[in-house]
């Protein structure tokens, strides 16, 4: 069943212009002095000045990934290739070479992430056997002017710290 | 003219101009910002000095410059010289309409009067349609010299519109011919400062409330703007100047921000009492029930140029704040609100005007 509603017809303090005017000034100059005269919490503006403020994230957000490492500051990695493997976006790239230690083999010679493939899809951390890498940093990712920084090494990866543990 | 009247002639020119493109340029900032604040944003910020920003003042000189070293772009098929001569006429239109606005009464300097208007011309307010209609021209070439089917839109609008409104503009003010029985705009001005029945000031919105509200209307639509920009209309067609780029869209622009400024002098001078403060005489405040304060005549002259200048700044934050407060129009309402409600109005208006005064 369709129902047509009528159209409401004009009444005259419509249709003369300058009551609906000045009705409507009126809703104007009410935003203007509200967000002029009043203290900055209680104005209408819902703006964040990016650079200088920036909004809070959520307790539970993770941010960029990182290395851990063991207690001698060297990566816990042991290049076994399972995070390249589970990612689904290919972005993680890992070169292997021996470890002096035989009972941990290998080491990454190289590990990097390319920031512009990497979806934040956490896979790589669930694949991890050795808790090697993380995402817990809950850093975003800066803006950068060169394709090249958007690709993460292995040092810069090691430098990030995690943030401090949430209650289970 | 001898060296007295040319030095005066000078001053008062100074004084029109720092007035008119003062407030234009700041009424640039104020637009953006204002239209910020009413839309609940923040508006320009940026543009600093170091740590300073002035509330994002300093955009006006960002983008003067802007404007000068940008790339000045013809069209390949444009027809040059009209190209590069509609800019001017926009803008000359508009500024020399200042010459017969008064902003102050006449003053006493060295035992002679001078008036406080650049140009004391008889035809007054006629000078003024007939150079607002030259400003059509400057739409129009504009439009049609840029070889581009949005600007001739536009163009076309605006020669309709602008053409259509100012026949409701002039027929608005012959009320006030009529009561005041001058066309010059200082006289007018100064027959504003009588009291009538006494205590009630003689100001045009007093003796001409309905001619005021056809003038400020018909005047908006004169100068292109909010809920009659159609001859711009940004989303849709752009407008005259789609095809002008760096000073000569400038020009255009700032031509827009002074037609604000001299739509405001104009209502102020014809219906807000122009310079006059009420109750305030030549010589001092004359209050009706006998109270009298006297004033000197130079502190007269300030108080008057004040009060105009309050009164001009006042009508132009109206304007802008009835620009972000009204949608546009469509054109075909644009057309049938100036022919068949404004122009009616105004023939009313004078026929009542007429009445009124024989019974008089």
């Amino acid at each position: 069943m369709i129902k047509v509603r009528e159209r409401d017809e004009y009444t005259f303090g419509e249709s003369a212009y300058v009551p609906e005017i000045l009705k409507g000034l009126g809703v104007t100059l009410k935003h203007l002095s509200i967000n002029l005269l009043k203290p900055r919490r209680d104005r209408l503006t819902a703006t964040i000045r990016y650079p200088e403020e920036k909004r809070e994230y959520p307790q539970r957000f993770r941010g960029r990934h990182r290395l851990t490492r063991r207690s001698d500051g060297s990566p816990k990695c042991v290049a076994c290739c399972m995070c390249a493997t589970a990612c689904p976006a290919k972005c993680i790239r890992i070169a292997a070479e021996e470890h002096e230690d035989r009972t941990i083999e290998k080491r990454p010679s190289s590990f990097q992430i390319d920031l512009f493939r990497c979806i934040y899809c956490g896979l790589c951390v669930d694949a991890c056997p050795e808790d090697a890498i993380r995402m817990d940093t809950g850093a975003h990712p800066v803006p950068m002017y060169e394709r090249e920084q958007g690709v993460w090494k292995m040092q810069e990866l090691l430098s990030l710290e995690g943030r401090e543990q949430m209650t289970e | 003219m001898d060296l007295f009247n040319l030095i005066a002639v000078l001053v008062k020119l100074a004084v029109m101009f720092g007035i008119a493109l003062g407030l234009a340029a700041l009424l640039t900032w104020f637009e953006r910002k204002q239209s910020a604040v009413i839309q609940d944003r923040v508006g320009p910020n940026r543009a600093n000095l170091g740590r300073f920003t002035f509330k994002g003042l300093l955009h006006i000189v960002a983008d003067t410059v802007k404007l000068f070293i940008k790339e000045d772009f013809i069209p390949r098929d444009a027809d040059r010289f009209l190209h590069t001569l509609a800019p001017m006429f926009a803008l000359f239109a508009v500024v020399s309409t200042l010459a017969v606005i008064p902003f102050v009464s006449p003053v006493a300097i060295l035992g002679r009067e001078v008036s406080g208007v650049i140009a004391e011309v008889n035809l007054g307010i006629l000078v003024v349609f007939a150079l607002s209609s030259i400003g059509i021209y400057g739409a129009i070439i504009g439009g049609w010299a840029s070889n581009n089917k949005y600007s001739l839109l536009g163009g076309m609008r605006a020669a309709a519109q602008m053409i259509s409104y100012e026949v409701t503009m002039g027929a608005a003010v012959i009320g006030l011919i009529m009561v005041y029985g001058t066309l010059r705009l200082d006289q007018m001005a100064a027959a504003q400062g009588d009291i009538m029945w006494g205590f009630l000031p003689k100001w045009g919105i007093v003796t001409q409330p309905l001619a005021f509200v056809l003038f400020f209307t018909a005047a908006i639509a004169e100068s292109k703007r909010t809920p009659f920009d159609l001859p711009e209309g940004e989303s849709e067609i752009i407008g005259y100047f789609v095809e002008y780029s760096g000073m000569k869209f400038g020009m255009f622009y700032l031509g827009e921000f002074i037609a604000i400024v001299i739509t405001s002098a104009l209502v102020t001078s014809l219906f807000l009492g122009g310079y006059h403060i009420p109750y305030l005489m030549d010589d001092g405040f004359r209050f009706p029930l006998g109270v009298d304060i006297l004033v000197h005549p130079w502190a007269v002259a300030a108080l008057r140029f004040a009060s105009f200048l309050g009164k001009l700044v006042f009508m132009c934050l109206l304007q802008l704040q009835l620009r972000w407060t009204l949608p546009r129009m469509r054109y075909d309402q644009v057309m049938r609100l100036g022919w068949k409600v404004l122009l009616p109005l105004s023939l009313a208006n004078i026929f009542i005007t007429g009445l009124w005064l024989g019974i008089k």
